[in-house]
């Protein structure tokens, strides 16, 4: 027989657990405590609202361009809470919720997004790489962590986040294919917020689903509802398993929606409708879980306004902390861009930086020639 | 102090730094079982087995991406870009990455990596294979540039590369690397980055190299001196950060130099050569400085690769042109 079908022997499933309509899988859904439960809201809504705050300090002049994370709480949050503080959690830029709880100082966010590379670095006790900002080349250094923590015999597990754009970078295939052919513990979270600014999915992609490039690549794959934390969670919680147990990597593709512009500099207007963007409004995640921990008599209105006026708190202090931080001398000193490219300040960058104080002393003293 | 030559003397460094330092990594195309296309890693995986030589999948952006995340986790990664025609893939998470990470999160991540490839003509190689582009990576701030001349100075740089904190681009100027042979001593030797060598001192003229050209401007010396001119020579060793010291003394003392390279001439390393002369030497000079470089084309096809590459001639001829300036054409 000359040409037979081969029999692929894998399957994507889709994984929903909490609905749109508020519908839940009871024999689906996680062993969640009631104080597990009360954690994720506070970190969904931290999140949510520290997104919101910063678009008001854009507005006002107080923030520059950044990329709003508003919708995309479940994926990012979910992850974080099924890994170990030691495991490691690589981002791309839109996972706010998440590395708020991994224990980003949400300083670093406003710092990072006013131009200081300090927002950058990652703080001391925390296994994370800050944002990618180039898309998809993140996922190559997941990879080599993966690596890394076989080649130690160490236990850890890594999750990267990339976006449906990011799937379609070269890097993107070359990090599955490396992590598959060197068995790596990693998770690949794809969020498919269904736009590349303005390029839709359809115009990545002719395939039904990014989360069945799993087959082509021997990894198990899944799609989840990316507005759904349980789904999200769960779907983490057995992949991880599976990866500190030796068992490799996995694709999880968590369908949502950029509710938001790409960045606060983009006008969504231009590319999509309002219709379509109103009917991914109702599939909130935030409101969706809301209503969860309501209907489970976790939530009541008094926890939940002592939640945001927590959280209120924080972010004020925190806004009020990095305006304090930009303001000082130090961290806006020009000549510290020098120190930190090498290890050590080679000589033809050591007399840069000697010029660059020449004109700052000039700036301040202006001169004729010959005069000192 | 055994005799051997750079292809064996790279393969001593990489034997020692893993003896040495457990966490060396060596990843590559056919780094393995084959023990590299040109046998630089011969012998590695059959001593440290396959957790520590990574034959990897065929994609370079793939090999430095995950040797940048094996970085970051403690490790020392050495990978090996099989020629370097073939790295421009690997190129964005060097500059993006590898050459980054230290300064954007203020020295909280560091990404202490080699990688190695061999480069430039001479070996009449397929097409691609020949390519001399060591001015890109001079030119991405956060990458120190390393080439080697010669067995003993290939093996010492390359110790002290994998010691390195920094990401090192280790560059082996492959036309001669079963060319000559050298002493390189029993016990480890190192010398240290961002420095170069005087390797023949003179009075009359400063000529400038690194890498397999070296040879040219050796040979021209040579004939020089037939003719009582008396050339200091200058092996960079290492392009980036640049040894500007060395250049400047010598130049200050000869008044004159020519810089000699195969990459090609526009924002090639000797325009930068030239640019740190006129900076710190100009009124030493006693003429103008002229270059020997590959051309501004796609490195020809073997067939021509010779009329391409500097030689002897193409030195000795520059030289004359220098010292029989009047300093004005």
């Amino acid at each position: 027989m000359p040409r037979t079908p081969i029999q692929l022997t894998d399957k994507i499933d889709y994984l929903s657990i909490l609905d749109e309509h508020n519908k839940v899988d009871t024999s689906l859904e996680p062993k969640l405590s009631r104080q597990d439960l009360e954690t994720l809201y506070r970190y969904m809504l931290y999140g949510r609202r520290l997104d919101e705050r910063m678009l008001i300090l854009q507005r006002q002049g107080r923030l520059s361009t950044f990329a709003q994370c508003t919708g995309h709480e479940a994926i990012s949050l979910g992850v974080a809470f099924a890994i170990e503080k030691s495991d490691w959690f690589i981002p791309y830029y839109r996972e706010l919720a998440g590395m708020l709880y991994r224990g980003w100082p949400p300083e670093k966010f406003l710092l990072y997004w006013n131009g200081y590379e300090e927002g950058a670095s990652v703080p001391e006790n925390i296994n994370d790489l800050p944002f990618c900002v180039p898309i998809s080349s993140q996922l190559l250094h997941a990879v080599g962590i993966g690596m890394a923590i076989n080649i130690k015999d160490d236990k850890k597990v890594v999750c990267v986040f990339f976006g449906d754009g990011a799937a379609s970078e070269g890097d993107c295939h070359e990090a599955m294919n490396f992590a598959s052919v060197f068995n790596a513990p990693v998770i690949f979270i794809c969020v498919n917020n269904q736009y590349a600014i303005s390029v839709p999915l359809s115009k990545q992609m002719k395939a039904q689903t990014i989360a069945q490039r799993a087959i082509a690549y021997g990894m198990p794959g899944i799609r989840v509802d990316g507005n759904d934390i349980l789904a999200v969670y769960s779907s983490v919680k057995e992949a991880v398993s599976r990866a500190r147990d030796g068992r490799g990597p996995t694709l999880i593709e968590a369908v949502t929606y950029r509710l938001t512009p790409h960045t606060t500099a983009d006008d969504p207007k231009r590319y999509r409708s309002e219709e379509e963007v109103s009917i991914w409004q109702k599939r909130d995640p935030l409101v969706r879980f809301k209503q969860y921990l309501y209907d489970n008599k976790i939530l009541s209105k008094s926890i939940e306004e002592e939640l945001e006026e927590d959280i209120a708190t924080i972010i004020k202090e925190s806004v009020e902390n990095e305006e304090a931080i930009i303001k000082k001398p130090e961290i806006n000193d020009p000549l510290h861009m020098f120190d930190y490219v090498y290890s050590e300040i080679p000589p033809c960058i050591q007399r840069q930086k000697e010029e660059l104080a020449q004109y700052l002393d000039y700036k301040k003293n202006p001169r004729k020639r010959g005069e000192s | 102090m055994p005799e051997m030559n750079m292809a064996k003397a790279i393969n001593l460094a990489l034997h020692e730094a893993m003896e040495l330092d457990e966490r060396v990594i060596v990843m590559g195309e056919d780094v393995g079982r084959d023990d590299g296309v040109f046998r630089i890693t011969e012998g590695l995986v059959a001593k440290f087995g396959e957790k520590r030589v990574l034959d990897t999948p065929l994609a370079e952006s793939g090999i430095i991406g995950t040797a940048i995340g094996i970085a970051i986790y403690g490790l020392k990664p050495v990978c090996e870009i099989q020629f370097a025609g073939f790295d421009y893939y690997g190129y964005q998470q060097m500059e993006s990455h590898a050459a980054r990470f230290r300064n954007r999160t203020r020295g909280r991540i560091t990404v202490p990596l080699v990688m190695r490839a061999p480069y430039g003509g001479g070996i009449r190689a397929p097409e691609h294979h020949s390519e001399s582009k060591e001015a890109i990576y001079a030119h991405t701030p956060g990458l120190k540039l390393i080439i080697p001349s010669g067995p003993r100075n290939a093996r010492a740089l390359l110790l002290s590369a994998i010691a390195d904190p920094n990401p090192v681009i280790y560059y082996e100027p492959k036309a001669i690397y079963r060319l000559f042979k050298e002493e390189v001593p029993s016990e480890r030797e190192t010398l240290p980055l961002g420095q170069a060598q005087v390797i023949r001192q003179g009075k009359d003229i400063t000529l400038i190299s690194y890498g397999a050209s070296l040879q040219a401007v050796i040979g021209a010396a040579e004939r020089l001196e037939e003719e009582s001119i008396d050339c200091e020579i200058i092996d960079l060793l290492t392009l980036s950060p640049l040894d500007t010291d060395t250049i400047i003394t010598s130049v200050k003392k000869t008044g004159r130099a020519v810089i000699i390279h195969e990459g090609p001439r526009t924002c090639g390393m000797a325009g930068e050569i030239i640019a740190q002369i006129n900076d710190h030497a100009l009124l030493y000079l006693e003429g103008p400085v002229k270059r020997v470089t590959g051309y501004d084309v796609p490195f020809p096809y073997f067939s021509k690769e010779q009329y391409y590459l500097p030689d002897p001639d193409k030195v000795v001829m520059a030289c004359y042109s220098v010292l029989d300036s009047d300093g004005g054409n």
